[in-house]
């Protein structure tokens, strides 16, 4: 009898790029949550923006590379840049604002170096960063946090907000607590008396530390199903609560705690769902760990002495620069080559 | 004193290795059955380093069973025996069992049914023989190692000057499906362990570990209930985590020692050689009652078989009669292959027979397998390199495979891949990792090859070149030495009993321009030949 040939081996893969993506998604939702009780639903409405943008821009790309549409249009890897941009954005970011941010990062950042696993840096933060140095003032008007400001915008004064360009009223708006701290130090006042903001509330920030505590869950419950590799956050938070408190014990009237760093800002969010991006990451164990903490230590050094409140978007994107190089040195040794 | 179960704390672990489902249980039950003589028997020529034996029978000839029909070229390859009784009715090409489908000759034997054999030499103290009349006996059997590698037996035992301290016993039947060495254990045990003590007696050495996977607990009992009888000196059962691919033998060594087989080396070199458990009972059989290696245990298995279980098979039997025994196919039968789902090979035809390394016959059906999703671009997850059990770098090979680049390739130790397909099986973007390194395997063989070849070619032209040189030179000098003669004759003609000239006339430069100057780089070329 004859039958027909297939090479070994003959049992087919379990996982799949669609499911990891989806495992991503999944573990997005605690810090979403998070962001909506604290920050209203307009995250939402900007998830939908970009995911629209995303979607729209791959498969305009993918037709015109001449690329089938099906495979990565559903591969769910545009859908999760879409939402990380997303989470990033202050939640009443002008719509405009959304949609060229998820353009930029999809086209610029993703597909014209050849699509999904061929993108150098983070797509996401690529376009996160465009935003951040074209419109500075858009992408720094964040809400006030649900324990400071208990009237949030509701649904019809977002829309109107978000599309119909109604001047931002003053007093719902704020900046963010990294943000506050590093105008106030640098405007000589010292750290007791920012705290006096209540914007300063609980370990690092009112609002902000429940979407972090958000992120962070779901960080850990990716790290069970195995999506992501521990050492990148490992290395990301070891380091940046180490180099924190040593520079909060040399001067604690200069820098705030390390909790400050762990739950304020996007360090989470980093750590755990930007940082691990698989294409752009170092892929070795050493190399990871060295990315990782060259990461937390990056975030640290920009929060501290750099030109902008946070750092992970850039932290990210300039490590992205050095993981080929970092592959490169850190090749574990194989069977039999142990030094 | 016996061996006891070994602490799993002993125990090292290797890197990475993956979980499967096993399957062990599809033909594990039903004991060992006997499957009768078939009427035709193909045994195939073609041995390993893809080199051909020389038959040593002729078409008509009657053989009997254990009568050796092909072997001794290259020496070092043991002899095929005909594993019944019958007339060698034709050496031709035949379907090879081979991973390419390729055809090649194989002596054809039909069977007489009598199943006449040869009168085989047993021995009663085998430690009353030298050793290496031992190993002959054991080269002599047609022994080669059974668990799929295939290398000849007598010369795994001979370490030479790399003294070995330990003999493992692989009984690691790490692949899903394939159950024939727990079958053997349970059925046999007290052959194995035999075969274990003889071939200690060979190596000399003083230790015997019995690598069994954990989750075959009828074999271990099997083992321990026969160690138990005593006995069995140094020979310890060690049950190791059932973990893809543990059975590997470097990875067993690895599991077992906590010695790494040097890169480039052979077990030896870590001390220790690894023996299949069913390697062993045949070297029992060949060394006491100098019985060939005429039949083996075989999995039939998968869901393409109605009846499937494990078959005491001779060596020869096409597979057709084989799977005939097992109630032939199912209707849903869609692939058949030899050894395990993980690094057997498919087969276009059943027409190709069992040999010595012949441990499993899957036929799957395509449930079983589940569609191959066409593949996506890799995203780098390292998923692979965490599987991977020698510790390489899958992704990065396959860019450098993709990408065609044999340094990279090298340096990133292609070679050192043993095609296990874990990082197959982990990932995401269902590339066939697998297959591009086992091409990009055989590119770089065969470029090596090319560039031996070519090493070889400019070899033989610049030794030409220079053999050339130096016959113009020796002309030249002969020429010269022949002049030297006649002037000196007609010098002394002329001015008898001067002999000035001779001294003036070495000392004279060279006379004809051509061949002095084409002799001058000819002795640069030699020297630096030497």
């Amino acid at each position: 009898m004859r039958f027909a040939t297939a090479p070994a081996p003959h049992v087919v893969p379990q996982a799949s790029v669609r499911l990891m993506m989806l495992t991503v998604l999944v573990a997005l939702v605690p810090g979403l949550v998070a962001q909506v009780w604290q920050f209203g639903p307009g995250v939402l409405i900007q998830c939908a923006l970009a995911l629209a943008a995303a979607e729209a821009a791959e498969a305009a790309v993918l037709r015109w590379r001449g690329k089938p549409l099906a495979p990565f249009l559903l591969d769910g890897s545009g859908a999760l840049t879409a939402v990380l941009l997303a989470v990033s954005l202050p939640p009443i970011a002008p719509w405009w604002l959304t949609v060229f941010g998820t353009l930029f990062a999809i086209v610029i950042g993703k597909q014209l170096y050849g699509g999904l696993g061929h993108n150098p840096f983070n797509p996401a933060m690529v376009g996160y960063a465009v935003l951040l140095i074209s419109f500075p003032l858009p992408m720094t008007a964040w809400l006030l946090p649900a324990g400071v400001a208990p009237d949030q915008p509701d649904l019809t004064e977002l829309w109107a907000l978000i599309f119909q360009r109604i001047s931002v009223v003053d007093g719902i708006t704020m900046a963010t607590p990294l943000d506050t701290m590093k105008t106030q130090l640098g405007m000589g006042a010292g750290l007791d008396q920012i705290r006096n903001s209540p914007l300063f509330g609980g370990v690092a920030g009112t609002g902000w530390q429940w979407v972090n505590f958000g992120y962070l869950l779901g960080g850990l419950w990716l790290l069970r199903q195995g999506v992501i590799a521990w050492q990148i956050p490992a290395g990301f938070l070891g380091i940046l609560f180490l180099v924190s408190m040593a520079c909060f014990l040399a001067d604690p009237t200069a820098y705030p705690t390390p909790l400050h760093h762990l739950f304020g800002g996007a360090t989470m969010l980093g750590a755990f769902f930007i940082a691990t991006d698989p294409v752009t990451a170092s892929t070795t164990p050493k190399g990871r760990w060295i990315y990782g903490a060259l990461i937390g230590l990056m975030v640290f050094v920009i929060r501290s002495w750099g030109g902008y409140p946070d750092g992970v978007a850039f932290a990210v994107l300039l490590l992205n620069l050095a993981a080929p190089t970092l592959d490169h040195f850190t090749r574990p040794a194989p069977y039999g080559r142990k030094p | 004193m016996a061996g006891t179960k070994g602490g799993m704390s002993r125990l090292s672990a290797f890197h990475g290795g993956i979980h499967l489902e096993n399957h062990k249980e599809v033909s594990s039950s039903g004991g060992l059955r006997i499957c009768p003589i078939p009427p035709r028997l193909l045994f195939p020529l073609l041995q390993r380093y893809g080199r051909n034996a020389r038959p040593l029978v002729s078409v008509g000839e009657r053989v009997l069973k254990g009568q050796p029909i092909a072997g001794g070229d290259p020496a070092a390859l043991p002899p095929s025996h005909a594993s019944t009784s019958g007339f060698i009715t034709a050496i031709e090409d035949r379907l090879l069992p081979h991973p390419s489908g390729l055809y090649g000759p194989c002596i054809v034997l039909d069977a007489d049914g009598e199943d006449e054999a040869v009168e085989f030499a047993a021995i009663s103290d085998y430690r009353a023989l030298p050793r290496e009349e031992l190993r002959r006996r054991v080269h002599a059997a047609g022994i080669v190692g059974m668990g799929g590698a295939g290398f000849p037996t007598a010369l795994k035992v001979n370490p030479g000057a790399r003294a070995a301290d330990t003999l493992i016993l692989n009984c690691a039947e790490c692949e899903p499906y394939i159950t024939c060495d727990d079958r053997l254990m349970r059925h046999a045990s007290a052959e194995v362990l035999e075969g274990a003590r003889i071939l200690m007696h060979i190596l000399q050495v003083e230790s015997c570990l019995v690598g069994i996977e954990n989750d075959m607990p009828e074999a271990i009992e099997a083992v321990e209930s026969e160690l138990a009888r005593g006995g069995h000196r140094g020979i310890e059962i060690v049950p190791v985590p059932a973990i893809y691919p543990t059975g590997s033998e470097k990875l067993l060594i690895r599991v077992l020692t906590g010695r790494e087989v040097p890169a480039s080396g052979i077990p030896a070199n870590a001390g220790v050689v690894c023996q299949n458990v069913a390697t062993a009972a045949a070297v029992y059989r060949a060394v006491l009652h100098g019985e060939p290696l005429l039949s083996r245990i075989v999995t039939v298995t998968g869901g393409g078989v109605p009846w499937p279980g494990n078959w005491l098979t001779r060596i020869g039997t096409p597979i057709a009669d084989l799977v005939q025994r097992c109630g032939g196919y199912t209707q849903s039968a869609d692939r058949l292959i030899l050894g395990g789902p993980m690094m057997g090979f498919a087969l276009s035809s059943d027409e190709a027979p069992i040999t010595k390394t012949t441990n499993c016959i899957l036929v799957l059906t395509a449930r079983e397998m589940a569609a191959r999703q066409p593949p996506m671009p890799c995203i780098r997850c390292g998923a692979c390199a965490e599987a991977c059990p020698v510790e390489l770098l899958p992704q990065q090979l396959y860019w450098y495979s993709r990408s065609d680049n044999p340094e990279r390739l090298a340096d990133h130790h292609l070679a050192d891949c043993i095609e296990c397909g874990c990082c197959d099986f982990v990932c995401p973007s269902h590339i066939p990792l697998a297959q591009y390194f086992r091409a990009s395997k055989s590119k770089l063989a065969a470029q090596r090859r090319e560039r031996d070849q070519a090493d070889q070619a400019r070899g033989r032209f610049e030794a030409r070149q220079a053999r050339k040189q130096r016959e113009l030179r020796e002309k030249a000098e002969a020429d010269k030495r022949k002049k030297e003669l006649l002037r000196r004759a007609t010098s002394t003609d002329k001015d008898a009993g001067a002999d000035t000239g001779e001294i003036g006339g070495l000392a004279a430069p060279p006379e004809g321009p051509g061949p002095s100057r084409s002799a001058r780089p000819a002795q640069h070329d030699e020297t630096r030949e030497s």
